[in-house]
């Protein structure tokens, strides 16, 4: 994907210049959460955006930019050269056709096979997700949500397609059937040698399955890099925030301190300006109000869109991650304005104070919120306090 | 950060202090259509959630721990056991469930559906004030519940729709509905589920600090083992109706005993070791397999390991019994305690 | 309810302002002006519904002034003033009827009643539909199969010898007809509003209101009836349009108030009269056309109250 630029009619700006690359077999996964435009990147791939949205840039399959391409062409593109999971398996599938006959249906539509043909590769096809071939006569009302996610997949591959995108496939469902559906998906991306772009809110599973991980923000690429790396190590503020979000079982920094961002993920209709994270970021500058940020070498194969990153970057405070509770109460209220115009985080020069981090909660601390701020410094000693507490009889 | 109370959790009330809450042998029944099964949603279930505390109930979707919230408030009528709130059991009258609800409330899953569309934030959170009646002034009840919540200034808030509102705003603004009542029990079904995860910490921390400034103790129902870890006291898992493991968060989300409980662990994306990747689907609780409610899947048995320890026939035909609902580590399972009876005994 | 005597009253309304603030009475007012003056804005876009509420209010503004207008002795027999069936001429633009007396003026006066009668007849069948369909949608059980078989079998009788047993069993008058049509059209709505009460009693919110305390009472009128209620305005309108209809099918067939003047009965005087055979064009046309505008301009305006009000029943905009 080269620049590419999505627009919705009404103005909203869902993606405002995206570059990824991905290489055949490569697992690529996107991180982001509600508005920040990962859904549409992947409607765009396959120009299944409604009709009224532009669209700017090129997305090269192979070689062929999909956005030009004739009608006929990208009707044989669909699913043969790239399909997706879509998300919500629940809806995605037709209520009152047997899974077996919708399995088969793009493998007929794109003329691969006779009915019959069709019918035993749908059985082919279920085998390889793990259900049995006979499942194909049910009805999907007649499956469990994990039994659906597999019916879609299987209907992903049924082309033999050079890319799958997977939209959040396992959002959900219970832990237990999102580690099995992992599982199926990278094993039968690694048997096929086909590419993956795998789209989710959740980092750590992100960080798991794929080879690469890219962040994405209000219409934006901010971080990207090998996901390991991304996940443990992010550069970029809002990729910390997110990897925090779900913490680690085991981490005594996070027990009792739930880390997050005040104020909300940004609408794409109205996006704050210069660097769209600003209003949220704990280590805001002044200059990153009025001046957006392209993304930066952060490492070996890896970028961040952030003043911080980059070889003359200042380097950022400690901490730097949010707490959550010494974010502002009034981060909810958050117009922009409000959000920009919070106190603390701003100085003069350039030079960054930390928004009341774990370290020294004392300024920001007010009432009530002695939780967040003090336990992320104590958080060791609590949890000691707390074993040696509750194992007493 | 006040004085003489540990850090960790400084609204919990001394072990002597009687159990806010405390559920007895509850077992909840659905009938089955059409001759089918019945399906045992709960089945024995003791649970004790003292003031200031918050649980987690964690387990997979058709475990029963969603009956299981809404037996405790009072929503689903429990066809055995008993509850007990503040020492009295609870009465299923009309009148006596409307006090009762003055005292525990409960916040939803997704916000969205939450809301009624058609009313203002002001009149969803003045709605149990309504309907309570309430003495004194309704406008400062709600300009201070939503303060609480983290909408601050209230007042700007008292005339949007939810639909002009995001959906932490909206999650929130449930919260605000329930503290307006000032209760002393939430019940949370899976508050943070719907939200996206950089708010999800907002809200917890909300959750966190209701617990310290108002002594609020909450049960907290949710698949996500992470959330357990990051605000609840105690956990209690679930599988099939019945709690398999419960006790501190460190200690059962670090060092879990029952085979379930392990797998749940090994499976997240920073788990250390090999992830136990269950087969097969959650079973259903019209078919309840008999022993050890967990056999069928267990890879302990599936593996040898029980078979090795000798328990292998117990769990395919010994009757657990219910696990008792107070705070000390417990397990259900005969593998767990035949490896560990010294830690058995003392727990 | 205890209220405190000093600075506070019963919680529904609030003092005037500690700080100079509105109390909750005033922001409800508040809040409904600005919805008001939200949906007339989106209503305004829809230009079938502009032109039929322009319509309706001709026809409501004309048939208030007609006292002022053409008065009351318009229909009087004995002092018509122009020959039996002129045709129309400029004395009298709508010709005459059988009795000499001005059409036009008949026209403008018979259409209070036509209005009177399609509005009232409406109400009560929306009332009466509204009323059954909230009940069984949400209590369910057995009073919901005893209500719904009710509904059923209304629903398959044929509404107008319903209608037309009613009007004969019972005086002739207006009132009659508004019961006949009102018993015998509430069906439809019933349906309508006992499906929509099934769906919104299955939201979640409905649930959060039984675990703040609700009872049966509060989750109907607090809950229900407010998404209900677009649902209920755009069936009044398509009824009140089907109403007027009616209200004609019977006083054209000559079970009407012999005593009034609406323009069914007039249809049924011009036939009588023979102005079909004779050509008398002008006591046909216009009634019926009335009656055809009338009802298509409350259908538009049902249609476009639909659609104004039915997207707000979704979460985003």
């Amino acid at each position: 994907m080269r620049d590419l630029k999505v627009t919705y009619p009404g103005g909203a700006a869902a993606v405002r210049g995206v570059d990824l690359t991905l290489a055949a077999g490569e697992k690529l996964g996107i991180a982001g959460e509600s508005g920040c435009g990962k859904s549409t990147l992947a409607l765009a791939l396959l120009r299944l955006l409604p009709p009224g949205a532009r669209v700017g840039g090129e997305i090269l399959l192979d070689g062929e930019d999909v956005l030009t391409m004739k009608w006929g062409r990208v009707r044989a593109v669909r699913w043969a050269g790239a399909s997706i999971v879509f998300q919500g398996a629940m809806h995605s599938l037709n209520a009152v056709h047997r899974v077996g006959d919708q399995i088969a249906e793009p493998i007929l539509l794109h003329r691969r096979a006779t009915p019959a043909g069709a019918r035993r590769r749908a059985g082919e096809l279920l085998e390889q997700v793990g259900l049995p071939a006979a499942r194909a006569s049910a009805y999907p009302h007649e499956l469990s949500g994990g039994q659906r996610q597999r019916v879609m997949i299987a209907m992903a591959l049924a082309c033999d397609p050079r890319l799958i995108v997977a939209d959040e496939p396992t959002t959900a469902l219970d832990v237990m059937i999102q580690a099995q559906i992992l599982r199926l998906i990278e094993g039968l991306v690694g048997e096929q040698d086909v590419g993956l772009i795998m789209i989710s809110h959740d980092l750590a599973v992100l960080a798991d399955t794929c080879d690469r991980l890219a962040v994405m923000y209000a219409g934006r690429v901010v971080e990207e890099g090998p996901a390991r790396q991304v996940y443990d190590d992010a550069r970029h503020p809002y990729g910390r925030a997110l990897s925090e979000a779900f913490p680690t079982i085991g981490d005594p920094a996070s027990r009792f301190a739930p880390r997050g961002l005040p104020g909300d993920p940004p609408d794409p209709a109205a996006v704050p300006s210069g660097c769209a994270f600003h209003p949220r970021c704990p280590v805001a500058l002044d200059l990153c109000a009025t001046r957006d940020q392209p993304l930066r070498d952060a490492g070996t194969r890896r970028r961040a869109a952030c003043v911080h990153v980059g070889p003359d970057a200042t380097v950022p405070p400690d901490g730097a991650g949010a707490t959550a509770g010494s974010g502002t109460p009034e981060g909810d209220t958050a117009p922009v304005a409000n959000g920009a115009a919070e106190g603390g985080k701003r100085a003069e020069g350039g030079k960054p104070k930390p928004a009341g981090g774990a370290a020294d909660g004392d300024d920001e601390v007010a009432d009530g919120r002695s939780g967040g701020g003090g336990r992320g410094a104590g958080g060791v000693a609590s949890a000691e306090d707390d074993g040696v507490r509750s194992s007493a009889p | 950060m006040s004085s003489t109370v540990p850090d960790g959790a400084p609204g919990v009330a001394p072990d002597s202090a009687p159990p806010l809450l405390s559920v007895r042998g509850l077992h909840v029944t659905f009938p089955g259509r059409r001759g089918a099964a019945a399906a045992r949603a709960v089945d024995g279930v003791d649970l004790d959630i003292r003031r200031g505390e918050i649980v987690a109930l964690v387990g997979e979707s058709g475990c029963g721990k969603t009956t299981l919230a809404r037996s405790l408030l009072g929503l689903v009528r429990p066809t055995g056991g008993r509850v007990t709130f503040d020492g009295a059991p609870l009465g299923y009258s009309a009148r006596a469930l409307k006090a009762y609800r003055r005292r525990a409330q409960l916040v939803l899953q997704d916000p969205s559906g939450s809301l009624n569309p058609r009313h203002t934030v002001y009149d969803i959170v003045a709605e149990g004030l309504r309907i309570h009646g309430h003495a004194g002034d309704e406008r400062t009840a709600v300009a201070e519940a939503l303060s609480r919540a983290g909408l601050r200034p209230p007042e700007r808030f008292f005339l949007r729709y939810p639909h002009e509102l995001s959906g932490g705003q909206r999650q929130r603004v449930v919260i605000a509905g329930a503290l307006v009542l000032q209760p002393e029990l939430l019940v949370a079904d899976e508050p943070v589920a719907s939200l996206d995860a950089s708010v999800r910490g907002e809200i917890l921390a909300l959750l966190l600090r209701l617990r310290t400034e108002l002594g609020l103790s909450a049960l907290v129902v949710t698949h996500d083992l992470g959330l357990a870890w990051n605000i609840a006291d105690r956990v209690a898992v679930m599988y099939l109706g019945r709690i398999v493991e419960t006790g501190a968060v460190e200690q059962v989300l670090t060092a879990p005993r029952h085979p379930y409980t392990q797998a749940l662990l090994s499976v997240l994306p920073e788990a250390p070791g090999a992830p136990v990747v269950l087969t097969g689907e959650p079973p259903d609780p019209a078919y309840i397999p008999g022993g050890c409610r967990f056999h069928v899947r267990c890879p302990v048995l599936a593996s040898g390991e029980a078979g090795r320890a000798g328990v292998a026939d117990a769990c395919r035909n010994g009757e657990l019994e219910i696990l008792r609902g107070g705070d000390e580590s417990q397990v259900a399972c005969h593998w767990a305690r035949a490896e560990r009876p010294a830690a058995e005994r003392a727990g | 309810m205890s209220t405190e005597t000093t600075e506070t009253t019963e919680s529904t309304s609030g003092p005037p302002a500690k700080s100079g603030a509105p109390g909750p009475r005033a922001l409800a007012r508040r809040r409904r002006r600005a919805s008001v003056a939200r949906f007339w804005k989106e209503y305004r876009k829809h230009r079938a519904g502009v032109v039929g509420l322009a319509t309706l209010v001709l026809f409501v503004l004309v048939a208030l002034t007609a006292p002022l207008t053409v008065g009351s002795d318009v229909d009087s027999v004995t002092d018509a003033p122009g020959q039996p069936l002129e045709s129309p001429s400029g004395r009298f633009p709508l010709g005459t009827d059988q009795f000499g007396r001005s059409l036009l003026g008949l026209l403008i006066w018979g259409s209070r009643v036509s209005l009177l009668v399609g509005l009232l007849a409406a109400v009560l069948s929306v009332l009466i539909g509204a009323l059954i369909g909230i009940t069984a949608g949400h209590f369910r059980g057995w009073y919901a199969t005893v209500m719904m078989r009710i509904t059923d079998w209304f629903l398959v009788m044929p509404t107008l010898v319903l209608a037309i047993v009613l009007a004969t069993v019972l005086s002739r008058s207006l009132g009659t007809i508004v019961l006949a049509i009102g018993v015998t059209t509430w069906p439809t709505t019933a349906r309508l509003v006992r499906a929509q009460t099934l769906a919104v009693e299955s939201r979640p919110y409905i649930e959060r209101a039984k675990a703040l305390g609700g009872g049966h009472w509060h989750i109907m009128s607090r809950h229900v009836l407010p998404n209900v209620m677009p649902l209920i305005l755009a069936q009044t309108t398509l009824i009140i349009s089907s109403a007027i209809l009616a209200e004609a099918t019977l006083a054209f067939l000559g079970l009407g108030d012999p005593a009034v003047v609406s323009w069914g009965g007039l249809l049924q005087d011009a036939r009588e009269a023979g102005s079909v055979s004779s050509g008398d064009w002008w006591y046909l046309v216009p009634p019926g056309i009335g009656i055809a505008v009338v009802a298509l301009a409350f259908t538009l305006c049902g249609r476009a109250v639909e659609a104004v009000l039915n997207p707000r029943l979704g979460v985003s905009r």
